[in-house]
């Protein structure tokens, strides 16, 4: 009786101990929620600016007087003609009190310099513009679609703005004349890099990462799985392969900036391979991607049960046959979770690509692997280190959209694992 | 004996790395009978069990000496090849495991590695035979498309063992087929065993000494990696004549 009182006693305690390990585990949890919260909240927040973009609506007059700066009307005509001062006429139109030069300068900076292309191909597609009136909404400028879109912009002091507040004075006539408009954001989807934060687009280095991407898994995926094949089911347990093996694992285990360093020393140096271009940075994230895929397949080849091997060699199947038709395939849904989650790690490196000029700024959307183009984080880290206001927004953008393919990746690889994986 | 001999070994020594886990066995084992190996756990039947198929090539550290001779040739020899070997050695193990295959799968195996058969008509024939040879025919008749692990423990068992059959080899090798089944589908198996006798020479361990009792004609005794005694399956279990025999089926070691 006395022992049961001791038991129960103890018993109270223990139960306690239990409850405080219950919290404290909650409560970790909990904190690594939240931040990821914060984190992932903060980023939506900027980031979902990037995704509209402001225009302001003109009556432009395309002035045949400026257009044709010769006699016979010529199609060159257009092409070189001054559309900065058709825009900057279109302005001092809608504010005809300002005539000092350089208010007027300010005045046009308010719209895109993009704009002055595309007016020029409209004008070249469709002649009879030459001489009318039209109304157009017309892409603003960075600084303008900063101010639109940061309201509490306006409240700081205006040695500290962006803008002036003669600036903002004729923002606010814009605004009250309902001139002004926020649309989706095209050009972020379709552009590459630029030095314009409203040119500028995530396009290119989706196309560049996607271009990289294709390189590093169509080399590591069946370099790394013929070589955890090989190690695990064929190879001789020696000195030399067990060399081999903590070579993997280290390899595993090295920083990614030295991949990239290799890459430079061999790649470029070596091999005269294209600088800045897709193949090359593929071929350093497959180094780099490789051990991660040998372990996975190692430990997949591992986890099939000894019974099935048996069942298949009992049977007069030659090692081949075992590991081809049973081994295998039973380890494919493992090895391809162990690929995708190499693929995202490739997704998401710089510093390798650092090192074999994928840092460069690149304004045309690359079309092959030659070409040079950029990556997702490093278009990212390159939008991050420019001092324009416009690209803190196109930063967090960036980062939504590489955070975006990581989840989906992952989620295929969650998906590859629960479709494929069988029961025995 | 009178008998034919199908496997006879002679001085077989086995290591597992430096330790002797076989110690000059010599065994002869007649045509067409079931011969079972008992003996208490770790005496080195399953390892004999398995050099007779040459399972134990796997195993990196296991070293063997001596010879099996099975129908006059040394199965150790570099002439012989294990993956021809196994074909004629089939084997049935302790724990049942079918392929995540398909049942019909998991019988065609075996024909289609080997190149047994020449159409899919034939192997449909080879596969419901053997599936009747297994007594499991009638049970997945409609449902030969299920996954192979969707049986129950017996009828695992005896997939197995119409798998086994299916590439008809001479010889079947069972190491404790029913230690992870129930009385019923043991007995099934043991009826299977007496039925499958008559076409094949069967070696069987077993931890039962009644279900040695019951399915064998010879009965070959093992200790601490050797061979005690060997004999008649009702001599050996009424009139021993080794002590440790003696001992081991009343129960006083293992």
């Amino acid at each position: 009786m006395n022992n049961l009182k001791k038991i129960e006693y103890s018993l109270k305690k223990r139960k306690r101990q239990e409850s405080r390990f219950k919290i404290y585990g909650l409560l970790g949890i909990a904190t690594a929620v939240s931040f990821l919260c914060i984190i992932l909240s903060s980023i939506f927040m900027e980031g979902k600016k990037a995704f509209l973009s402001t225009y302001i609506k003109l009556e432009v007059y395309f002035d045949p007087d400026i257009i044709y700066t010769s006699n016979d009307q010529k199609e060159e005509d257009i092409k070189f003609a001054n559309f900065q001062k058709i825009i900057k006429n279109s302005l001092n139109s809608f504010f005809p009190e300002i005539s000092d030069k350089g208010e007027l300068r300010k005045l046009s900076n308010f719209i895109s310099s993009s704009e002055e292309e595309n007016l020029m191909k409209l004008v070249l597609k469709n002649k009879q513009l030459v001489g009318q009136k039209i109304t157009l909404w017309l892409l603003a400028s960075s600084k303008i679609d900063v101010i639109n879109k940061n309201p509490d912009m306006e409240l700081i002091a205006e040695e500290d703005r962006l803008i002036s507040d003669l600036e903002l004075n004729w923002l606010n006539e814009i605004r009250s004349a309902n001139n002004i408009k926020s649309n989706f954001n095209k050009n972020f989807f379709v552009k590459a890099d630029s030095t314009e934060p409203e040119q500028a687009g995530i396009w290119g280095s989706l196309v560049g990462s996607f271009f990289t991407l294709f390189v590093t898994l169509i080399l590591s995926f069946p370099i790394a799985v013929a070589a955890g094949v090989f190690l695990e089911e064929l190879a001789p347990k020696n000195k030399f392969t067990d060399f081999i093996e903590v070579n993997i694992n280290n390899l595993a285990a090295v920083p990614s900036i030295i991949f990239g360093l290799l890459g430079l020393a061999i790649f470029l140096n070596v091999m005269h391979l294209p600088r800045s271009a897709p193949i090359v940075g593929g071929m350093v994230l497959a180094l780099m991607t490789l051990p991660t895929i040998i372990i996975a397949t190692r430990a997949s080849l591992k986890a099939v049960p000894p019974s099935i091997r048996e069942a298949a060699i009992g049977l007069g199947a030659t090692k081949f046959q075992t590991v081809t038709h049973h081994v295998l395939p039973l380890s494919l849904p493992g090895i391809l979770t162990g690929t995708i989650i190499g693929m995202s790690q490739a997704l998401g490196e710089s510093a390798p690509l650092l090192m074999i000029g994928m840092v460069a700024f690149i304004v045309d959307v690359p079309g092959s692997f030659l070409d040079s183009s950029t990556v997702l984080p490093v278009q990212i880290y390159l939008w991050k280190s420019t001092a324009a206001r416009g690209f803190v927004e196109l930063t967090a953008a960036g980062v939504m959209v590489l955070l975006s393919f990581l989840i989906l990746m992952n989620g295929i690889a969650v998906f590859i694992r629960q479709k494929f994986e069988k029961k025995w | 004996m009178t008998e034919k001999i199908k496997i006879k070994s002679k001085n077989v020594n086995v290591y597992y790395g430096q330790k002797k886990a076989l110690d000059k066995i010599n065994l002869e084992i007649p045509t067409n009978k079931v011969t079972a190996l008992i003996g208490p756990s770790g005496c080195g039947k399953s390892t004999f069990l398995r050099c007779i198929n040459r399972m134990n090539d796997t195993i990196d550290i296991c070293r063997i000496e001596g010879k099996i001779i099975v129908d006059e040739e040394d199965i150790y020899s570099t002439e012989v090849d294990p993956v021809l070997l196994r074909a004629k050695i089939g084997m049935v193990f302790q724990k049942p495991n079918p392929f995540p295959k398909s049942i019909f799968d998991n019988v065609a195996y075996g024909p289609k590695i080997h190149g047994i058969v020449n159409s899919n008509d034939e192997l449909e024939e080879l596969v419901i035979y053997s599936l009747k040879k297994a007594g499991l025919f009638g049970e997945v008749k409609d449902r030969l498309n299920d996954t192979g692990t969707s049986l129950s423990g017996g009828q695992q068992q005896r997939l197995c063992i119409a798998r086994a059959i299916a590439i008809s080899p001479q010889i079947i090798l069972m190491d404790e087929p029913c230690s992870a089944l129930d009385p019923i589908a043991t007995a099934i198996i043991e009826e299977l065993i007496d039925e499958l006798a008559k076409n094949f020479t069967i070696v069987i361990v077993t931890h039962s000494m009644q279900q040695a009792a019951r399915v064998s004609q010879q009965t070959a005794f093992f200790h601490m990696g050797s061979l005690i005694e060997v004999g008649r399956t009702d001599q050996i279990f009424s009139t021993p004549s080794q002590k440790k025999t003696q001992d081991y089926i009343t129960g006083k070691i293992g």
